[in-house]
């Protein structure tokens, strides 16, 4: 039963007022990409033990779809960020490297 | 025998007598009692029978690890199986029953299994399903399930009510002991908002049985004080009876508050479930007596000694009047003192160390109590109750030296710390040698959010022991510099026994019970390590040990020590099995809190929902909407109902309540954009004031939604969705435009709910309308597939031309609170015409003989528009939509896929839901090949003969040919593929 | 409004009542618009003060200003609260002080149910239906959180809490505030 404050309206919000939306910073291939640009899109994971990027959105709430970088070992939360953009912000990926120095980084 | 005591229980009022029934046996008991020292009271040691064996079993321990003493407890509304008597407080009136024997406790033909014990070994379920295969289903199934079980399912509802609450704090701390009072106590003085939760009626928990001196002043007037402190404190909540079940991720923890359970039936709610959230969380949750392993260590009289003295000095109860303690440390000394200062005699304390010589042992030795070391029972004699133990020296093989009467013994085996709520969420144990017990380790606690340890532990749960250390601890677990000072006896070490004696035999191992409830012996453990089970998961699984009620709290250490020892391992590297919550059983009631009856699941209802329930509509949920499927008549059946509403609609008008149907704004200057984005056809370009059908796709290409949009002005589109589909779409439209295309100027907002919309449909529709007035709602100007607002009748309305049953067809909406006036106006002007409602099942045949597919009955999640030949309503001049790149997968793309065709049996009956289309030969499972299958079959009252829709490989290109459609229990029936448009092909009607 | 079109208006539950340690009340018709802008668009803080007389909510709040208020959403929706018959004149003024502006305003007032919850324990009875901590709800705050299986916002006034949710399920929601205001259950 995590806790994840959302970024927009600064609720600390338990699970049951969030719905999950899978892995984050997925990049969209529509018509005109490979077959293999597709499957990342569509059914590549990376599923770490460790530390990962989610979607999440604050359905009971403001409704806003957030992103957390949190462990999924430790359930550690690193940040929450909004969702307007295609990669985590510096400071999270800096926190993230101080309590994790063998992070090999997001991509 | 078991009696009480003239004098003592600090308990007990006994100016408060209580009547209760055990077995229908009347008995007496005090306010105070638990049900467990009332029955001892009254000399009933003997409570039930084991699980397997069916051996007596008699009350062990006096709180949540009780193995043996369960119960069916309660009547009618009220009766609940497997209710621990040592937990249960007692009331006037209280009836229970005894469980799992037959015909009687006293005599039960089960215990023959007791004989056949040899014939019942480790793993014995796994083995006879096995072989021979026919032995399970006639020969074993049936005599198990006559003679095993615990309690019985109620069979009335339950009486009870029960409610869950959320609460916040910063600091839980977990058990009323010393440790946790402390804790709190100092937690609070630093400001903290705090829990404080003890699972019993009492706080003070083992230290008010032992004594103790806190602070100068003995236990008892430390503990009242600190309470009262506590109490003082506005930024503290506690709560007596209340265990905390589980801890979860984040602080998440289920704490059930057992509000009623000793007062039943005054009105207020029998358990609570808390759902807390705790920043961090104090366990001091104590520590669990073991048992010692020993011949007949089963029979009624054998107990933990903490259990024995806890009767004696909680509620004035003495186990038996001869008492033999048999021990491998110091504490157990306490229970011989207590039981000698109660004028009860102690003929030996077995001590199985070689020495015992610390405060404890001496004090007792002054008492005049003989004390063996080395010693060890060979065997306990005795059936329904202990007569006597046989002694024989520690070390050897159980060579009785001696027979001693006497009809309790009390064991000790040492401590196990209670670390449950340490272990849920994650922390790791360590395994401390000297007091032989897995202690928390520090290094490496279950994580909190930000990373900080989110549980610590206090005191005994931490593995500490005296009075002094559990103070200091509690003190240090939150923080504080200062704790009270204590003094108390010093206690020399203990000294592991896993086996008594070290050397006994097979004849001795397989009496020595490791699980009480589940019949899991020394032998039990030691054959399924010869079996080559070497991890203690998946000997727990085999021998079924630590897997009864009571989850292992006795059973668990003692059987990972004695698999460890048979594979000549040490005992951490075995390591021991998950902790899982809870802690002690919950009772659905509490977990399903407020989620009964009418309120099971939020059943959503139209604006007209009372008028259906008035006029005896059969409701049928569509998501969570109730919605009527018909409205029969007096004297008709639900089909004939159907058919009725069906043949009044094509001939003379219905009506339908469709307010359920999705509906969603969609406004801005990118909104075109977006929906040719979101449907796999053009909205865009839809002039205002039209209305164009359109599907959705998700990203794999597979249908996902469809419905009608309309243009409402230059910005503005309000897309109509499927009636489970609303919530769904809406926040798949609000996913793209958070989290792709954020830069795109579009807002939607869901007003599904904002309207009541009914269609009016049928040949009389238009003369329904212009009966109420208002409005010119003429083909001229309100030509179909357009719509208009206006007033009816005097509503303000947007009526919609458009149709899901190829008839004349008006969808109005107006307001939902004015919904029910507006559909009572439409009944009224259509009397005249012959107006009836019609449910959902009058909906699905009427679109079915169009043709017209249903999201959900033609789509599977693994279908795509084209194979629904709704090639037409997919753009081919977009560059782009969802659902595109998915659909030129190669595997979608290609002609030998499953397409809709119509299917008509050739003598008219009605395909079965779910039939198959059958093809030659076999598949590699021998089932036989298929090519096709029924999405939608009804029997059509308009055409007289059954009618389908089904996906046939090869679709509409073998129109005429016949194909076998499966039937239940067998057999085919013929059906010939035609055109899914039964009925107007050419859409004359509707367009009028 | 015409007594006419008073009968045949009616909320979600006709104004069903239930008592226990607090008192609950289906109130409304309410007027309420659904407006969908950023807090930067021009005009818009003028454009509410013209429909509410209330200031532009900051985050989470909801002014409050007689039987009008306006409350915050999300970063770019706010709920507008006024009387019932209000409704098509206030979206008719929304329209004319947001012209050019991108914004969506909708009435809801039919789209949803509302209750006043009262009484001194009235909070306890939020406290048993939604996940949100009730001690750090500040004055003026507006919560939208989960009401057990639904969705659902509340806020703090005179003598307890007004809970807005959808209009059908204000049944389940009605039985929900019953149920956990029966006397007995106090939670303290």
């Amino acid at each position: 039963m995590l806790l994840l404050e959302c970024p927009y309206c600064g609720v600390k919000a338990e699970e049951t007022e969030l719905s999950p939306g899978g892995e984050a910073h997925l990049k969209r291939f529509g018509p005109g990409s490979t077959a293999e640009e597709f499957e990342a899109y569509m059914f590549a994971r990376k599923n770490p033990k460790g530390v990962h990027f989610e979607r999440w959105r604050h359905a009971y709430g403001c409704g806003k779809w957030f992103l957390a970088a949190r462990c999924t070992a430790t359930l550690e939360v690193f940040g929450t960020y909004p969702a307007q953009t295609t990669e985590p912000p510096a400071d999270i990926i800096d926190k993230i490297k101080a309590k994790r120095p063998d992070w090999k980084g997001w991509k | 025998m078991s009696t009480r005591l003239a004098k003592g229980g600090r308990l007990i009022d006994r100016t408060t007598a209580y009547e209760f029934s055990f077995n229908g046996k009347r008995l007496k008991g005090y306010a105070g009692d638990t049900l467990a020292a009332a029955l001892l009271a009254n000399d009933q040691m003997l409570v039930g029978r084991s699980f397997k064996y069916h051996r007596p079993r008699g009350i062990v321990a006096s709180g949540a690890e009780e193995p043996n003493a369960l119960v069916n407890m309660g009547e009618g509304g009220r009766f609940e199986p497997n209710q621990r008597v040592t937990t249960t407080e007692l009331f006037d009136g209280l009836t229970c029953r005894s469980q799992n024997h037959w015909p009687s406790l006293e005599l039960d033909v089960g215990v023959l299994n007791n004989y056949a014990a040899r014939f019942l070994p480790a793993g014995f379920y796994y083995k006879t399903f096995i072989h021979p295969r026919f032995a399970w289903k006639h020969v074993f199934e049936p005599v198990i399930r006559h003679s095993a079980g615990l309690g019985k399912a109620p069979k009335e509802q339950d009486a009870d009510r029960y409610e869950q609450a959320y609460a916040f704090c910063d600091l839980l701390v977990v058990g009323g002991g010393i440790a946790g009072l402390q804790a709190a106590l100092v937690a609070a003085q630093a400001g903290k908002r705090v829990w404080l939760v003890e699972q019993t009626a009492h706080f003070g928990g083992r230290a008010m049985v032992d004594g103790a001196e806190i602070d100068g002043q003995p236990v008892e007037a430390w503990v009242k004080a600190t309470l009262a402190k506590l109490e003082g404190f506005d930024n503290v909540t506690i709560r007596a009876r209340c265990m905390a079940a589980g801890s979860y991720d984040h602080g998440y923890v289920l704490l059930d508050e057992k509000i009623a359970d000793h007062t039943p039936g005054d009105g207020r709610p029998r358990h609570r479930l808390w759902r807390l959230r705790a920043g961090q969380i104090v366990a001091a949750t104590g520590a669990i007596e073991r048992p010692l392993s020993f011949a007949g260590n089963d029979i009624p009289g054998v107990m933990l000694a903490s259990a024995v003295r806890d009767y004696v000095v909680n509620f004035a109860v003495a186990p038996g009047d001869r008492t033999v303690v048999v021990t491998n440390n110091d504490d157990a000394y306490r229970t011989a003192i207590a039981l000698k200062q109660a004028g009860l005699e102690v003929p030996v304390i077995l001590d199985a160390r070689a020495t015992a010589n610390g405060d404890l042992p001496a004090q007792a030795r002054a008492l005049g109590i003989r004390v063996e070391t080395g010693k060890a029972i060979a065997k306990v004699k005795g059936g329904k109750r202990v007569t006597a133990v046989a002694i024989c020296a520690q070390a050897g093989q159980g060579a009785v030296q001696e027979e001693i009467a006497c009809d309790a013994v009390a064991m000790s085996g040492g401590w196990s710390p209670v670390v449950h709520l340490w272990s849920h969420c994650g922390g790791k144990l360590t395994w401390d040698a000297a007091q032989a017990q897995f202690v928390p380790n520090r290094e490496q606690p279950p994580r909190n959010h930000d990373g900080s340890a989110l549980v610590v532990t206090a005191g005994t749960a931490s593995g500490l022991l005296t009075t002094a250390e559990v103070l200091a601890d509690a003190t240090a677990s939150v923080g504080g510099a200062q704790a009270p000072a204590a003094q108390g006896p010093a206690e020399a070490a203990m000294e592991p026994v896993w086996v008594m004696p070290q050397g006994a035999p097979i004849a001795l191992r397989a009496k020595m019970w490791l699980d009480y409830q589940n019949d899991v012996k020394v032998s039990d453990v030691q054959l399924a390590a010869r079996e080559g089970y070497t991890s203690v998961e998946h000997t727990k699984r085999y021998t079924t040990l630590g897997m009864a009620t009571d989850q292992g709290k006795l059973s668990n250490i003692n059987g990972l020590a004695v698999l460890a020892d048979s594979l000549s391992a040490a005992i951490p590297q075995v390591g021991t099995t998950t902790f899982r919550p809870p802690y002690t059983p919950v009772t659905l009631g509490a977990l399903a809190g407020e989620a009964r009856g009418e309120i099971f699941q939020p059943l959503r209802r139209s604006p007209v929902h009372d008028w259906h329930v008035s006029q005896r509509a059969y409701l049928e949920p569509v998501g969570l909407w109730q919605r009527p499927y018909c409205y029969p008549r007096p004297g008709e059946t639900h089909e004939q109902a159907v058919h009725r509403e069906v043949k009044n609609t094509r001939s003379n008008v219905g009506l339908l309540d469709a307010s359920t149907l999705g509906k969603i704004i969609v406004k801005g200057p990118d909104a075109g954009k977006f929906l040719d984005m979101l449907y796999t056809n053009v909205m865009s370009t839809l002039p205002i004031g039209k209305c164009r059908y359109g599907l959705m796709c998700n990203e794999q290409g597979f249908l996902s939604d469809d419905g009608v949009v309309a243009r409402i002005d230059e910005d503005t589109w309000l897309c109509h969705t499927t009636s489970g589909g609303s919530d769904r779409i809406h926040a798949w439209m609000e996913d793209w435009l958070q989290c792709e295309w954020w830069d795109w100027q579009v807002y939607t907002a869901n007003v599904t709910e904002q309207f009541a919309q009914f269609a009016v449909v049928g040949p009389n529709a238009r003369k329904v309308l212009e009966k109420l007035g208002g409005m010119d709602v003429s083909k001229e100007t309100l030509p179909f597939m357009q719509w208009a607002d206006g007033v009816l009748g005097g509503f303000r309305v947007r009526a919609y031309r458009i149709s899901f049953s190829g008839e004349l067809s008006y969808e109005i909406a107006v307001p939902a609170s004015e919904g029910r006036a507006f559909w009572d106006a439409l009944l009224a002007a259509g009397t005249e015409f012959g107006m009836m409602p019609y449910g959902t099942e009058g909906l699905h045949i009427l679109r079915a003989e169009k043709g017209f597919i249903m999201i959900g009955d033609e789509t599977d999640g693994t279908v795509i528009p084209q194979d629904l030949n709704l090639g037409w309503a997919i753009s081919k001049k977009k560059a782009d939509y969802l659902g595109k790149r998915g659909q030129e997968r190669p595997y979608l793309a290609g002609t030998d896929r499953w397409t809709l065709v119509g299917l008509e049996t050739l003598d008219g009956s009605v395909i079965e839901d779910g039939a198959y289309a059958v093809a030659p030969g076999t598949n590699a499972n021998g089932q036989r090949n298929t090519q096709g299958r029924v999405t939608s079959t009804y029997f059509s009252p308009t055409l007289g003969k059954g009618i389908a829709m089904g996906l046939v490989k090869g679709g509409l290109a073998r129109l005429g040919e016949v194909v076998e459609m499966t039937k239940l229990g067998g057999g085919t029936v013929q059906a010939k593929i035609v055109d899914p448009v039964f009925y107007d092909k050419e859409g004359a009607k509707q367009n009028v | 409004m015409s007594d006419a079109m008073n009968t045949r208006i009616t909320s979600a539950l006709g104004g069903a009542v239930a008592s226990g340690f607090a008192s609950i009340r289906e109130i409304g018709p309410q007027g309420m618009i659904t407006l969908r802008a950023k807090p930067d668009v021009k005009g818009l803080a003028a454009a509410v003060k013209a429909v509410t007389g209330t200031k532009l909510p900051e985050a989470r709040r909801i002014e409050v200003a007689g039987d009008k208020a306006a409350g915050w959403m999300s970063p770019d929706e706010y709920l507008l609260v006024l009387p019932y018959a209000d409704v098509a004149a206030a979206l008719a003024t929304l329209a004319e002080e947001l012209a050019g502006q991108h914004h969506l305003a909708v009435d809801v007032s039919d789209a949803r149910a509302v209750f006043r919850i009262e009484g001194a324990d009235a909070g306890q009875v939020l406290m048993k239906l939604a996940p949100a901590d009730l001690s750090e709800l500040e004055p003026g705050e507006l919560r939208r959180t989960r009401i057990a299986q639904v969705a659902g916002a509340f806020w703090a006034d005179e003598g307890g809490f007004t809970l807005v949710c959808f209009r059908s399920v204000a049944g389940y929601v009605m039985g929900l505030l019953s149920h956990s205001a029966k006397p007995g259950s106090e939670l303290f």
